[in-house]
């Protein structure tokens, strides 16, 4: 009787005679390959620390007969890029853009790189296609607010726009003729902008308004609203708009204004990234 | 006498919250405030109309069930709100617009991802651990609960714990802790409620009448004491007023972070490992009726894991500010860490030697093995994704995502419900649940969740990891983080899905519970004479 309440009669195993609420434990032994895997791990473990920085000490810690270091491999992988591109970022560093040739090294370099620096640094707001979104230009476009050739992209780019850390920021200030015209005013000057790019207008009620834009909005949009780079004054005989064409953005731009904002990169790229971005930007189907 | 106290103090707390909640600095204290004021308040009135009044006996013999009928029911409304969280998450992941404007910020991912964590964990996770922890140290020690209504005191103390946590962090009070979110006040009372935890526990153990402690106490003590340590020492900060939720950690910096995965980490281990191994060694044998594989195996893989566990935290840090020396430590505990773990699992699934014929018949059983495998799998996985070499792919990446998951769903979720399945016809008095197939149904929705949880996350994990190290041969990166955004879309409308199966397989669940119950009733429990004990 006392054996078989020590013994497991399905298995025949001994058990270890403890029961609590009915559960009983079998005396088997640590499953041999359990028991060597778990032996190999904690060995492999004792050589690994060995190889590898591992242990503390008082100051500082043993650095292992391999010499590892997170750091160092990042610093040498970075090194080895930077000598395998020297030459030619040093060319593109150097190089007066407007003379630069598609066929140069430096400019396929460019184009490369310019596009690493945009997905990194410029897709958040101008989007990773570079086809902007509302308050943030598309530059796919020949559509350009401060111009687009590879001086003034670069110009762009290095100083920024309506920025306050950059006393070269491209700079201008729409009014906000909310505080200058008067509602029907304004409506009427909406449905004239839009008639300016052919789109869906009152056109009675936009006849009324072409004196109020010759003598509000012609000074910087231009005569033929045909824009005016140096104020980052945008073209307003296309559809593209940067806030929306539909007549209650348009009413909301004329009323309120619009300041766009863009950071100046000068301080955080180097003279290689800037120029390599702006040679990317170009070449997207818009340079001038 | 112990009356009038009571009232004292009760009024006391409800007159000091009201102050609080008038002076609070913030909307989360204020809003935390005003509930301790309404519970101070009501308890008073309760107290009031009692006082003087002779109360009935308290029947103190017999093991104290109530308490776990109450944490099982706590266990299946705080899963399914937690799973609700979670999908409605993923799918915010998916399509940002359930971001919903108009309910910024506290329909954010930000405050919601918090509010998912702590209530499958903390809520699901913990009154499962805590109400099976009752059940098994009564029934293993032949002891009833130590402490009276110490053990109701726990119960709801935790509730509201869990209630402060989540409108915290819906009302932006967070000290920015992953998995240890709640501000100092809620940590203080946390504090609280697991020392009676722990007391009522090792109180029952002292009065046991066994000679021995089975093991599923080993477990479970160790995951009460551990959570403690960690609890305290990640939570040391300094309240910036005590008339405001906001504090300011200790620790800064790397030490911060390092603290951080130190408490992190064990979380994992203690609460969500060793806690529910402890569920494990008592639901598995019970419900196979088979002893278990073999006691030297439990004793040899607790001790290894318990002494294991601590040391792994640093491989949250790979490749961070974090010294290589550490992070190696981190790695090599981790890899060792495997065989440990996989001790459980074999005690688990040999256990089932001479009744492997019950995984045609009884759904329990299945979710069970399901539950040890799933447990195997990420006990596998997460030494291997510790490599250096791996994490550098791994690590931010959605692999982490599915890596906890298979854990939480497939070993925590199911192994929680199978107890669930065991606790309550026996605790409502009926012979079984009230639908065996609703049990089936639970599981086949509930492991093709997973799998498609799993398997979705391995996909963006993966494809992720190798987009962001993406170099052209001049060494440009060749996408943006956008790109890879974009990328994932389809496998995170796969994991919302996997989510929604998993989600109606816990109201399956609940459903059956709901209809088990309402055809039972409480029953009573005798605790076994010495006599009986001695027979046995």
């Amino acid at each position: 009787m006392s054996d078989n309440l020590n013994k497991d009669e399905v298995t025949g195993v001994d058990t270890t005679g403890h029961v609590w609420d009915g559960i009983r434990e079998l005396n088997n032994p640590l499953p041999r390959w359990w028991l060597w895997c778990f032996y190999l791990t904690v060995a492999w473990g004792v050589v690994y620390t060995i190889a590898y920085p591992a242990w503390p000490l008082i100051n500082g810690a043993t650095s292992g007969f391999l010499g590892y270091s997170t750091r160092a491999n990042v610093a040498a992988d970075i090194e080895a890029v930077d000598a395998q591109n020297a030459e030619v970022a040093a060319q593109l560093a150097a190089a007066d853009l407007s003379t630069l040739s598609a066929d140069d090294p430096a400019y396929h370099y460019g184009v490369a790189g310019g596009a690493a620096v945009f997905r990194a640094n410029c897709s958040q707001c101008h989007g990773s296609g570079a086809a902007g979104a509302v308050g943030y230009p598309n530059l796919l476009d020949n559509d350009w607010l401060w111009g687009g050739s590879l001086e003034a992209i670069e110009a762009t780019v290095r100083h920024g726009v309506r920025n306050d850390t950059d006393d070269d920021a491209r700079y201008s200030e729409m009014p906000a003729f909310g505080e200058i015209l008067e509602r029907d005013e304004i409506t009427a000057l909406a449905e004239y902008v839009l008639a300016l790019s052919n789109q869906e207008h009152d056109a009675a009620l936009a006849a009324t308004a072409t004196e109020l834009f010759v003598d509000n909005c012609s000074s910087c949009h231009g005569e033929e609203a045909e824009g005016m780079y140096d104020l980052g004054a945008p073209r307003l005989s296309d559809a593209i708009t940067l806030y929306g064409n539909s007549r209650d953005a348009v009413i909301e731009t004329i009323t309120n204004a619009r300041f766009g904002v863009m950071p100046a990169w000068g301080p955080r790229l180097d003279e290689a990234e800037i120029k390599a971005v702006t040679l990317y930007v170009h070449q997207l189907g818009g340079g001038e | 006498m112990i009356d009038t106290v009571k009232l004292i103090a009760l009024g006391l707390i409800a007159l000091i919250a009201a102050l609080a909640a008038n002076w609070g600095h913030d909307i989360s204290y204020q809003v935390h405030a005003l509930i301790i004021m309404a519970i101070a308040a009501v308890m008073f009135i309760v107290q009031l109309r009692r006082f003087g009044s002779a109360q009935p006996a308290v029947d103190s013999t017999g093991y104290m069930d109530d308490v776990i009928r109450a944490g099982v029911i706590a266990t299946g409304f705080w899963g399914v709100v937690g799973f609700l969280a979670g999908v409605f998450i993923a799918f915010q992941l998916a399509f940002p617009a359930l971001n919903f404007d108009w309910g910024q910020p506290f329909t954010n991912f930000g405050r919601l991802r918090p509010l998912h964590t702590s209530a499958v964990i903390f809520a699901f996770g913990g009154n499962a651990l805590i109400m099976s922890s009752f059940y098994i140290v009564q029934r293993t020690c032949g002891a009833r609960l130590w402490g009276g209504n110490l053990a109701w005191f726990v119960f709801w103390g935790y509730q509201l714990f869990i209630v402060l946590a989540a409108t915290g962090y819906l009302l932006g009070g967070t000290q920015s802790k992953e998995y240890a979110e709640p501000e100092w006040y809620i940590d203080i009372w946390l504090t609280l409620v697991w020392v009676a935890f722990l007391a009522v526990y090792l109180g029952t153990i002292f009065k046991r009448q066994e000679k021995h402690i089975y093991v599923a106490n080993w477990f479970l003590l160790s995951f009460i004491i551990t959570v403690a340590m960690l609890h305290l020492v990640n939570n040391i900060s300094i309240p910036v007023s005590i008339w405001g939720s906001k504090s300011v950690q200790v620790f800064s910096g790397v030490q911060d972070a390092m603290v951080q995965w130190w408490y992190g980490h064990n979380a994992v281990g203690f609460f969500l490992t060793a806690g529910f191994l402890g569920m494990m060694y008592y639901f598995v044998p019970k419900q196979a009726g088979r002893p278990v594989f073999s006691y030297k195996l439990s004793i040899i893989h607790f001790w290894a894991l318990i002494f294991l566990y601590i040391w792994a935290g640093p491989h949250h840090l790979h490749y961070t500010a974090l010294p290589d020396w550490a992070s190696t430590l981190g790695m090599v505990f981790s890899v060792i860490l495997w065989m440990p773990s996989w001790g459980g699992m074999i005690n688990g699934l040999m256990t089932l030697q001479g009744a492997w014929d019950k995984l045609r018949t009884d759904p329990i059983i299945r979710m069970m093995v399901i539950s040890l495998a799933f447990y195997g799998m990420s006990t596998f996985e997460g030494p291997m994704m510790s490599i250096r070499a791996v994490n550098s792919l791994s690590h931010y990446t959605d692999w982490t995502i599915g890596h906890v998951h298979s854990g939480a769903l497939g070993w925590n979720g199911m192994i929680t419900f199978a107890a669930l399945y065991f606790l309550t016809p026996k605790l409502w008095g009926k012979k079984e649940m009230y639908s065996m197939s609703a049990i089936n149904w639970h599981f086949w929705l509930a492991t093709l969740g997973i799998v498609l949880y799993a398997s979705s996350m391995w996909v963006t994990g993966i494809m992720e990891g190798l987009m962001w190290r993406e170099v052209d041969a001049q060494g440009f990166l060749v996408n943006s983080f956008a790109d890879t955004v974009s990328a994932k879309f389809p496998m995170y409308v796969v994991r919302g899905l996997g989510g929604v199966l998993f989600l109606a397989g816990a109201i399956v669940m609940v459903w059956n519970m709901y209809m088990t119950i309402r055809g039972g009733a409480p029953v009573r429990v005798a605790t076994p004479s010495p006599s009986q004990q001695q027979a046995a």
